[in-house]
């Protein structure tokens, strides 16, 4: 049967194009591969090869024909044995159809907003109440956390700079190497993106890998892997391929280390979709949240942060303490104004609740504790009640985690705004390096007092 | 067409040499159909043809044995099926539908089968190395002796966690072959234009790897180098590199007008090297095969590649609240 030879689409834009140069004419036998024209495209000029094999029984189209559109009839392919006079006329007729049942279909039913669904947080406790109780470093709770989930699951395995016989830069593995051996918590060479994509691919044939970054600040050198290979792959795979890897480490600022090792990557790695994006505050959320991570089928990037990491907290003893992610935590009830924050945020929202308080300023404060996915609705229940928003973190202010929570709840909770949202938020600068600039290019208890005075008028 | 005198004697049999012109057919004439859907508007944005290339896959999946695994860049179809993933999902993949690998939500450059422990498919160049190594970290970790081939091209060869990957393979001994199919051209660059020596197979001295440089337009020398680099790997010496030396006939991608070279170049190639008619003429002057055994193979060929466009063309497009799945699994992957 003869077959049509249609114009080409030959770049991803290219709707029509020139049919600049027969290189074959009427009668002359070609076989798949052999070039037949040359056709200028948006973009260049490109030689058009044959498909079939056959004798080109007709050229519709003559050279030099410009704005032929794609999928229009240029020529006619006779197979062994037919002759020209074979040529259907029907064939002639333009039958450039639609590339595909495709568009106006899909654009009258765009992705659907999601409708906004009543807010209605998860307020049970994170631990049954009379429980006993210890105290603990968020240092010894991460650290525990690892050992636990190592003793449970042989495949999880933790994998970084200095983990091993260094016992950890932080000393957040120490003591790993003793109980479980060099299979199972190795020292890497110095080599973010080479290890992070040896951790994924790990992942993908049937490990646990938590690979520690001695700090985010180098994970930007592996930040391809991080986001292209075990955020998407689920995805891109039509869901075969998950990632259960945990990418974990100390996050923003320490204490005058200048520039590249102060930056605070939350709202980064909460715009990804396919992450799961962890920050804790205290030793108890920080080991039920490690577990939950380690456990956890999809990606996870847990920022940690060094201040912290010596600062106790009262940890449950319990044999299994896990912590959902997607759970904040009301940390402090108040009717006045609701203070958000997470990781060492929290340390300046609480240290302002107390102040105000003493001026009979009764602030609530929320530990959102994990920003994706993120407790929204436990935040705009409590704007509900208390009318006023303030935000805390140290990163960056454009955009933010706060800029963020400012719009969910200029969407959701607009009505019940009595001020505007304000967001505190490190310095839009680099982090400098002398103590008295780097204290004023972090945000401090100060500034949120600052501006809970701002949004309640007081 | 010249013919050319085979390095040595096929020391395989007349069954497996037929299979091998079967399974490299497949891939020619199924990119020949997908260069063809393309230029109908069913295959959109990039689409990167394996069309010469085809002795490569096919020679290293005869010495790859049942569990070893694969990863490649985006020029991938042809290590799909290669490794056995059928037509149709592959196709149906490239435009874009609800039947293909990935739901129609990867496309040409990221597809998957964990069945065929075919593991993508990556857009990113080089970032399949490290990701190669760490399925060979993850069998070696598990005792299950398997090995693990990572494909990347000269290209790919230049990026720096290539090396990284290097060192940590030699290092923890990882049982992963790097295969660096050398088709001389990185996009437009020549090799000569991009890399300081042009041995890239030495490359690996560095970090104690051994490597080989392999005729990659004679199957039956990537199959023999393969088993070699397989057994290394597989008795627990570490990494292997074979640069296999490889020329693709078409453009780097449907949009490559292919400037950086001469049209003779490209048919000197085809006319002289061809890997396709190298083995036909292997089954042909020895006896094997008749022009009719063959031309049997190429119509079986051409049906399932039809096949696979007509079931690629009728499959529907991915349902819309497919958007909004496979994001965040809820229940533990299995991966391995």
């Amino acid at each position: 049967m003869a077959t049509e030879i249609l114009m080409p689409a030959l770049s991803p834009t290219m709707e029509e194009g020139t049919l600049a140069k027969w290189l074959v004419k009427e009668g002359d036998t070609v076989n798949a591969g052999d070039i037949m024209a040359e056709i200028e495209t948006d973009k260049a000029t490109m030689e058009f090869e044959a498909v079939d094999e056959g004798t080109i029984g007709k050229i519709l189209i003559e050279d030099g024909t410009e704005g032929v559109k794609v999928n229009t009839p240029i020529a006619v392919l006779l197979e062994e044995g037919e002759s020209a006079d074979d040529i259907d006329t029907a064939s002639n007729a333009p039958a450039a159809k639609a590339k595909q049942s495709d568009t106006d279909e899909q654009k009258s039913t765009p992705a659907e907003a999601k409708a906004p669904a009543a807010p209605k947080s998860d307020t049970s406790p994170d631990w049954p109440e009379g429980t006993e109780m210890q105290t603990m470093t968020v240092r010894e709770a991460l650290n525990t956390a690892m050992a636990e989930e190592m003793r449970r699951d042989d495949t999880v395995f933790v994998m970084g700079e200095e983990v091993a016989e260094y016992e950890g830069a932080y000393k957040i593995t120490q003591g790993l190497l003793d109980e479980f051996g060099a299979k199972r918590v190795i020292d890497t060479p110095i080599t973010e993106h080479g290890f992070a994509g040896i951790g994924v691919g790990a992942s993908w044939g049937g490990l646990r890998p938590v690979v520690e970054f001695m700090t985010w600040n180098f994970a930007m050198q592996a930040i391809d892997q991080i986001i292209n290979s075990a955020a998407k792959t689920l995805y891109m795979s039509g869901g075969q391929m998950g990632s259960p890897i945990v990418f974990r480490g100390p996050n923003g600022a320490a204490a005058r280390v200048g520039a590249q090792h102060s930056q605070d990557y939350a709202a980064w790695y909460a715009q990804v979709p396919g992450l799961r994006v962890v920050q804790p505050y205290s030793a108890a959320c920080a080991k039920g949240l490690l577990k939950s991570a380690i456990r956890d089928p999809n990606p996870v990037v847990f920022l940690e942060n060094e201040i912290l990491y010596g600062k106790s907290f009262e940890v449950p003893k319990m044999d299994d303490f896990t912590i959902p992610f997607g759970k904040a935590k009301i940390w402090r009830d108040g009717a006045d104004v609701t203070i958000v924050s997470f990781g060492i945020g929290m340390t300046y929202a609480l240290e302002a609740a107390e102040k105000l308080a003493e001026d009979g300023i009764d602030a609530e404060v929320i530990d959102l504790r994990t920003l994706r996915p993120m407790d929204t609705d436990t935040v705009i229940q409590s704007v509900m009640k208390t009318n006023r928003c303030v935000t805390v973190e140290e990163g960056w202010p454009t955009p933010s985690i706060g800029s963020y929570i400012s719009s969910v709840l200029m969407q959701k909770a607009f009505d019940y705004l009595d001020a505007p949202v304000i967001n505190c938020t490190g310095k839009d600068v680099p982090m400098p390096y002398a103590a008295n600039l780097e204290k004023l290019a972090l945000t401090s208890t100060a500034e949120v007092i600052d501006a809970v005075r701002q949004v309640t008028y007081r | 067409m010249a013919t050319r005198k085979s390095a040595k004697k096929p020391n395989v049999s007349a069954d497996e040499l037929k299979q091998y012109y079967r399974d490299m057919l497949l891939i020619r004439r199924f990119e020949e159909k997908a260069g063809q859907l393309y230029g109908m508007g069913l295959i959109g944005g990039f689409c990167h043809l394996y069309i010469g290339q085809e002795a490569v896959v096919v020679g290293l999946e005869a010495a790859a044995d049942e569990g070893d695994k694969r990863i490649t860049t985006y020029r991938d179809h042809g290590h799909m099926l290669a490794c056995g993933m059928d037509p149709k999902g592959v196709m149906a993949e490239l435009t874009g539908r609800e039947d293909g690998y990935s739901r129609g939500k990867g496309g040409s450059m990221h597809m998957f089968s964990t069945e065929k422990q075919f593991y993508g498919g990556h857009g990113i160049v080089g970032a399949n190395v490290p990701l190669g190594a760490g399925l060979a970290f993850a069998d070696k970790y598990l005792e299950n002796d398997r090995v693990t081939f990572a494909y990347f091209g000269d290209g790919a060869a230049n990026q720096g966690q290539v090396y990284e990957t290097f060192n940590m393979s030699a290092l923890w001994q990882l049982p992963v072959v790097f295969v660096i199919e050398n088709n001389q051209y990185a996009m437009g660059t020549s090799q000569q234009r991009s890399t300081s020596s042009p041995d890239i197979y030495h490359r690996g001295e560095a970090f104690g790897i051994p490597g080989e440089m392999v005729d990659g337009m004679d199957v039956l020398a990537v199959k023999e180098a393969g088993d070699k680099a397989v057994a290394h790997c597989r008795s627990g010496k570490g990494p292997y590199i074979l640069e296999i030396k490889t020329y693709r006939y078409r453009g780097h991608s449907m949009s490559d007008p292919a400037k950086y070279r001469t049209r003779e170049e490209v048919q000197k190639m085809r006319e002289e090297k061809d890997a396709i008619e190298h083995v036909r003429d292997l089954l042909i002057s020895g006896g094997h095969a008749s022009e009719e055994d063959l031309k049997a193979i190429d119509k079986e060929i051409k049906e399932v590649v039809n096949a696979s466009a007509d079931f690629a063309k009728e499959s529907p497009e991915p349902a819309t609240d497919e958007l909004w799945t496979d994001i965040i699994a809820d229940v533990a992957p299995q991966n391995a």
